[in-house]
């Protein structure tokens, strides 16, 4: 008896239309990380650096050695200008400089100072690794220092023997010059906005798509949508009544779930770290230009949605229709996340630009940065977008195909049946 | 002017063919009832004629309104009942009514159009109630409601009576009498023989997309010596 409800269930429950949509997203997934990159491999490798030592004394041999055998170094030389040029060229991490008196400065007791100049190339979690790797390698000059500290004489300062060396760093980011900030810093801050933000537009995105799916579902599951299509009022009105009320909810939706979830991010915030000091604040009119690509976002969703809805039965299969929007919004995330726009390959910089979603997740540290083609370009597409699928869903609302569904494909498969029966 | 002219009607789903060039015509004042099986092509009839389903071939006007070219205009005069139709579970009756009679008018008309309705449907207190409460009948007069309070110069009423007890059929044949006295025009489809016999002026009778047979229902019964539009029916297909 048991096996017999099993099996009904599995039959209703396992079909082509729930099965497909996780196979397709399980091979994007798939693609999407073997695209990013493998984290342990790149922890593995060594990183790129310059190096220019203008001291040449005790101390900055021992840091010389130690660089040289944990990094790949393109430039040994003492000009620091030709060093960040070579670094740039080579796609290299960083260009560390050890000052004249670098040295002198140690055996005074004073820490010695460490300029380094880092070039980033982007503001996801894994554009960062590599800065975070030769982060770990000033961590072992200093231990190097150290030892030599200990060894040498036991009159140094206790607090110098713990941190021989000091930082001078500047960050060199998209054009931007940040004094002050290292680059694992910045990333830390910007990968903050990377996660807080998508999450905010990605449950925005599915709060307010799955209220409109639904609604399709339930027209129909009701049988209120042939009496609403009898209406006079015009079809565009209807997708767009639709959109609008659906958008609405999901707003409130997603406030709600967003007051919870802000409280819970707020707990991992540790950098106080203000970006206005550094010339990445954004202005009114980039706040404006976020709203927008927001909004425009959210409509190019909704329009979206309110074509895979038409092809919902019911309630029950408007639910699994949701699906395919929230992979797609999952794959923003993931991508603007890990990876910046500029730092992820081709095809997966056309995929991440033809996902609307994407647009409002990188608009905010696109804006910081001053790449406004990026953000208006974005806005001027799923602008497009949306215009697009409101036409394809008018067109879907004026045709047979809403209350008919495919009914060539059921006949075809009707007559099949009657033929292999007969 | 013909409330509805109907000629050489096609309409094909896919390579189904589900109407098969049919002719009628239904005159103002008038129930014009289409009788048949399930699956003869009467809900596709209707549908087209709704609005709702495209024209393959043929030509459908509707008070001179040429579909599809001029299905706005139509929208504006006619009102459909489709067989298994429900409304907005979450709104209460009153509130149904409210909601449709917005698409039609404003202010005095939007008033009295939501008052007729209130009437038609005659629910009393219940009126105030979510839909989700509602029993079959209570829905289905709620949608007579609804579909007659615009006062539409044409009514399109899929099996009206469908699923009802008698008490209830009974009230909702008097209520669309009560409407073609006010002048509305009305075009129905029944698998049910006798209901059609009562209510209507003319009858089509169609099977397999066809109409085999037209005219009032004691001209069908003369024309083939039944006693009843059902004993006609079966003689006409034979």
């Amino acid at each position: 008896m048991i096996g017999n409800i099993i099996k009904k269930e599995f039959k209703e429950l396992f079909t082509l239309s729930t099965l497909l949509p996780i196979v397709v997203i399980a091979i994007v997934f798939g693609f999407v990380g073997q695209s990013i990159g493998n984290i342990g491999e790149r922890i593995e490798e060594k990183p790129v650096i310059g190096l220019v030592d203008m001291d040449d004394g005790d101390f900055s041999d021992i840091a010389m050695s130690v660089l040289i055998e944990k990094a790949e170094v393109i430039y040994d030389g003492g000009d620091a200008e030709e060093g960040l040029e070579e670094v740039r060229k080579e796609n290299g991490v960083a260009l560390l400089v050890i000052p004249e008196s670098f040295s002198q400065s140690i055996y005074a007791n004073n820490p010695g100072q460490i300029e380094i100049y880092w070039i980033m190339r982007g503001a996801g979690m894994m554009d960062s690794i590599s800065s975070g790797v030769v982060e770990g390698l000033i961590q072992a000059v200093n231990q190097g220092i150290s030892t030599k500290l200990i060894q040498q004489d036991s009159s140094f300062d206790p607090a110098l023997v713990l941190a021989p060396t000091k930082r001078v760093e500047t960050t060199f980011f998209k054009g931007k010059e940040i004094e002050g900030l290292s680059a694992s810093q910045l990333g830390n801050v910007l990968s903050s906005q990377s996660i807080v933000i998508p999450i905010v537009i990605m449950m925005l995105i599915i709060m307010a798509g799955s209220s409109v799916i639904s609604s399709m579902g339930m027209e129909k599951e009701n049988k209120t949508l042939e009496t609403l299509l009898t209406m006079p009022v015009r079809r565009s009105h209807v997708v767009i009544g639709k959109m609008v009320g659906s958008a609405l909810v999901g707003m409130i939706m997603a406030a709600i779930y967003m007051i919870g979830f802000s409280r819970y991010m707020s707990s991992f915030q540790i950098s106080d770290i203000n970006l206005a000091d550094f010339g990445l604040a954004l202005s009114m009119q980039d706040y404006l230009l976020v709203g927008v690509s927001l909004f425009t976002a959210l409509l190019a969703g909704l329009s979206l949605c309110i074509v895979l809805g038409t092809f919902a039965k019911d309630y029950r299969s408007a639910q699994t229709l949701i699906f395919p929007i929230t992979a797609l919004a999952m794959i923003s995330v993931f991508i603007t996340m890990f990876k910046d726009f500029d730092t992820i390959p081709a095809v997966l910089r056309i995929l991440v630009f033809a996902i609307p979603f994407s647009h409002p997740m990188m608009a905010m540290r696109a804006l910081m940065l001053d790449n406004y083609s990026l953000v208006i370009g974005g806005i001027a597409y799923t602008a497009v977008f949306t215009v697009i699928m409101i036409a394809v869903a008018v067109r879907i609302f004026n045709s047979d195909r809403l209350l008919t569904g495919s009914v060539q494909k059921r006949l075809a498969l009707g007559k099949l049946v009657w033929g292999l029966r007969r | 002017m013909k409330a509805v002219e109907v000629r050489e009607l096609v309409k094909d789903y896919g390579s189904f063919r589900a109407i098969n060039g049919i002719s009628f015509e239904v005159n103002e004042g008038e129930i014009f009832g289409l009788i048949g099986p399930n699956g003869a092509g009467k809900t596709t009839a209707l549908r087209v004629i709704a609005t709702l389903l495209q024209i393959t071939s043929g030509s459908v006007t509707v008070f001179d309104y040429e579909l599809p070219k001029e299905a706005g205009e139509v929208r504006k005069i006619i009102s459909y009942l489709p067989e298994e139709a429900g409304a907005y579970k979450n709104l209460t009756g009153k509130e149904y009514l409210n909601f449709i009679a917005k698409f039609f008018g404003e202010g005095e008309k939007f008033q009295n159009m939501v008052q007729r309705g209130l009437e038609i449907a005659n629910l009393g207190e219940r009126i105030n109630d979510k839909v989700d409460t509602y029993s079959k009948g209570m829905t289905r007069l709620l949608l007579v409601g609804r579909a007659l309070m615009a006062n539409p110069r044409l009514a399109i009423l899929d099996e009206p009576t469908s699923g009802l007890d008698v008490v209830n059929a009974q009230e909702v044949r008097r209520i669309i009498n009560s409407a073609v006295e006010a002048g509305t025009a009305v075009l129905l489809s029944s698998h049910n023989m006798l209901e059609v016999e009562l209510l209507c002026h003319r009858i089509a009778l169609i099977n397999d997309g066809r109409i085999i047979a037209s005219g009032t229902a004691e001209e069908l019964k003369k024309e083939y010596d039944a006693r009843n539009i059902e004993e006609t029916f079966v003689k006409a297909i034979k």
